[in-house]
């Protein structure tokens, strides 16, 4: 018997009992659709944290004190970072190609009547690589020419803010009662890693800053950029080792942490992973319980049909005949599920992607991988009850009543 | 608890002809119906021999005898076993599904004749339950005809119908046996095996007697001679 006749007569059987196979098929489509989904919520909010991390700055490196456990305390070590760190970085270092303190002071920008509550950030001319901003207007500060001069290069949402309709090149704000002379500003870049908008910012020489509003020597940041992709280790050891020789530093700890941004995308990625996995095994197992639905109506379907098995079976069907006969309905049950699952579960994802500004993404893996696995849920599931139906005596099956 | 082994039958012995039309008679539990299985290649016999055909049987494995039954048997049930929601030409095309070397042409082609053999041709696309017991009988002797058989065998064919329809499907398998088609017909109403050319008994698991009929009735006298139909006032 061809496989195309045996399919012919699988379809017809589900077609002859549509509500039972439509319910059957249901069972495979919400445990399909469901991972689908679930895989395209947790691809989606990775690839949203890394595309935003990417944004941020490829290469970046972020050095900073280390931190003391005294007493289950934490305290900022002894050891701090000066001025001198971030010039004998920029003169020494070789596998890196940007280096900039980071000072931050809180506050409220004011213009007029206008007042904007944006962080005051520290940094030198390197920043803006560091982070690929890029000026759209008027210029950057020099580290040298600019030193402790009162100026200030802002972004967008600050000049949304402050400068309504108005060009803010030339014009002053007032921060802390300092006023700081708008020299540049920068073109737009979005919102950030966790949400932040990254066009609300005002960068000032970080001189100014330490001179100016902290009075301190000491930079509580010192971002850098490596070279290139795959050069953040060596970049950091570099950087550790001109940190450690600028102090003759010999203790076994390091007396700075440094986070690379590849670091920082793997510990992201690697939290939303595992968000992922638990998502995904809840998804399996309802997709498993539709696979007991098919066993289940798959029993039922040969208990009732034991006639109809000792018919074919009297008019010549051999076992092997029945069983792929009851094997093929399962896997067209399964199947279809497993297509309009698929279906189903893109639909829900765009839905989501579009109405609830949930970053989705469907993987091409996630959409065959839950096909092989409907595929092999009703070969699995529908193997026992067609070997049952396969197994039948044709004398007792035409007795059955 | 020991199995006790029931000898349903025991030393029995007899040709069935090519062309000959066979009634196996005998009450229940003479053993006629592992007779019946027994020439149907459903069961093999424990010990002795069934030659079909010039083929021995009694070896044969399952798959072999799917085959045999497929290729040389045609079988008539008593409750006619049509697949329901299956149109009359789709059941009398099953026997043929289950042949590969049948292409799907031949297949419809053959069930064509076959209905038309039963007189059906115009119930072709009917369903089981559209049609009357007699009509599905037809359906089912169309279905054993298929694949043209060896022999057919038919199962108290008449078992479920009134004594009008049953000489319409005596008719049928009278006509049958004229154009050459061999016949074993089990039932246990002597009436019915007055139709047939050859009467097997069986008893308690023996043979009790095998006598060619010499007064052998005709199905279509027999039917004219019956009674009109009552009819009933609304």
């Amino acid at each position: 018997m061809s496989p195309i006749t045996l399919i012919k007569i699988s379809l017809r059987a589900l077609l002859r009992n549509r509500m039972r196979t439509f319910l059957s098929v249901l069972g495979i489509v919400i445990g399909v659709a469901a991972v689908i989904t679930m895989v395209a919520m947790g691809e989606g909010s990775k690839k949203s944290i890394k595309e935003q991390m990417t944004a941020m700055g490829t290469n970046a490196i972020i050095i900073m004190p280390n931190r003391d456990r005294r007493g289950g305390v934490q305290t900022e070590s002894t050891e701090s970072l000066e001025e001198a760190d971030v010039i004998a970085i920029r003169e020494n270092a070789t596998y890196i190609n940007g280096v900039s303190p980071m000072m931050t002071v809180n506050g409220q920008a004011i213009v007029g009547n206008n007042n904007s509550p944006t962080a005051l950030s520290g940094v030198s001319a390197d920043y803006l690589k560091i982070r690929n901003y890029e000026i759209e207007d008027g210029v950057m500060f020099d580290d040298e020419a600019d030193r402790m001069a009162k100026v200030c290069v802002i972004g967008q949402t600050v000049i949304k803010n402050l400068f309504p309709g108005v060009d803010p090149i030339g014009k002053t704000i007032r921060y802390k009662s300092i006023p700081l002379k708008v020299i540049g500003t920068l073109k737009t870049k979005g919102s950030g890693d966790f949400g932040q908008d990254q066009d609300d910012v005002i960068f000032t020489p970080y001189q100014t800053v330490m001179k100016r509003f902290s009075a301190t020597t000491n930079i509580r940041q010192i971002y850098a950029n490596s070279i290139g992709e795959g050069y953040a280790e060596k970049a950091t050891e570099e950087i550790m080792g001109i940190l450690k020789e600028r102090r003759s530093w010999t203790k076994p700890t390091d007396p700075f942490r440094v986070f690379t941004q590849e670091e920082m995308i793997q510990m992201v990625t690697s939290t939303s992973d595992l968000l992922s996995l638990v998502l995904t095994a809840i998804a399996g197992i309802s997709l498993f319980v539709g696979g007991i639905g098919i066993m289940n109506i798959m029993y039922v379907s040969v208990t009732e049909r034991t006639k109809e098995i000792g018919l074919r079976m009297a008019i010549g069907a051999r076992g092997r005949d029945i069983l792929l006969q009851f094997l093929f309905e399962s896997v067209i049950i399964s199947l279809l599920g497993g297509a309009i699952g698929i279906a189903l579960g893109i639909a829900a994802s765009e839905i989501v992607k579009n109405f609830m500004n949930w970053p989705m993404s469907v993987s091409i893996t996630s959409v065959i991988v839950s096909f092989g696995v409907c595929f092999a849920t009703g070969v699995f599931f529908g193997w026992y009850p067609a070997r049952k139906a396969s197994r039948l005596d044709p004398i007792e099956a035409l007795r059955f009543e | 608890m020991g199995e006790e082994t029931v000898h349903a039958l025991r030393g029995v012995s007899f040709d069935i002809y090519k062309g000959e039309f066979v009634t196996i008679m005998g009450a229940s539990g003479s053993g006629k119906t592992t007779m019946l299985n027994i020439l149907g290649c459903m069961d093999r016999p424990t010990s002795g021999h069934y030659i079909l055909d010039g083929e021995h049987t009694e070896k044969l494995k399952r798959d072999a005898l799917a085959n045999i039954r497929n290729r040389k048997i045609g079988f008539v049930f008593q409750s006619y076993n049509l697949l329901s929601r299956t149109t009359a030409i789709e059941n009398v095309e099953l026997p043929l599904l289950y042949n590969s070397k049948i292409s799907a042409k031949e297949r419809h082609q053959r069930a064509v004749e076959a209905l038309k053999m039963v007189g059906l041709e115009d119930r072709m696309n009917h369903l089981p339950n559209q049609m009357s017991g007699g009509q599905q009988q037809r359906v089912a002797i169309a279905r054993a005809l298929v694949n043209d058989p060896v022999i057919i065998l038919a199962d108290e064919a008449t078992g479920n119908l009134d004594t009008r329809t049953s000489y319409e499907i005596m008719m049928i398998f009278q006509e049958l046996n004229r154009q050459g088609k061999t016949i074993a017909f089990v039932t246990h109403e002597p009436d019915i095996a007055t139709f047939s050319g050859r009467t097997i008994t069986l008893r308690d698991g023996l043979l009790k007697k095998d006598s060619v009929n010499e007064n052998i009735q005709d199905a279509k006298a027999a039917f004219e001679a019956l009674p009109p139909p009552e009819e009933y006032e609304l």
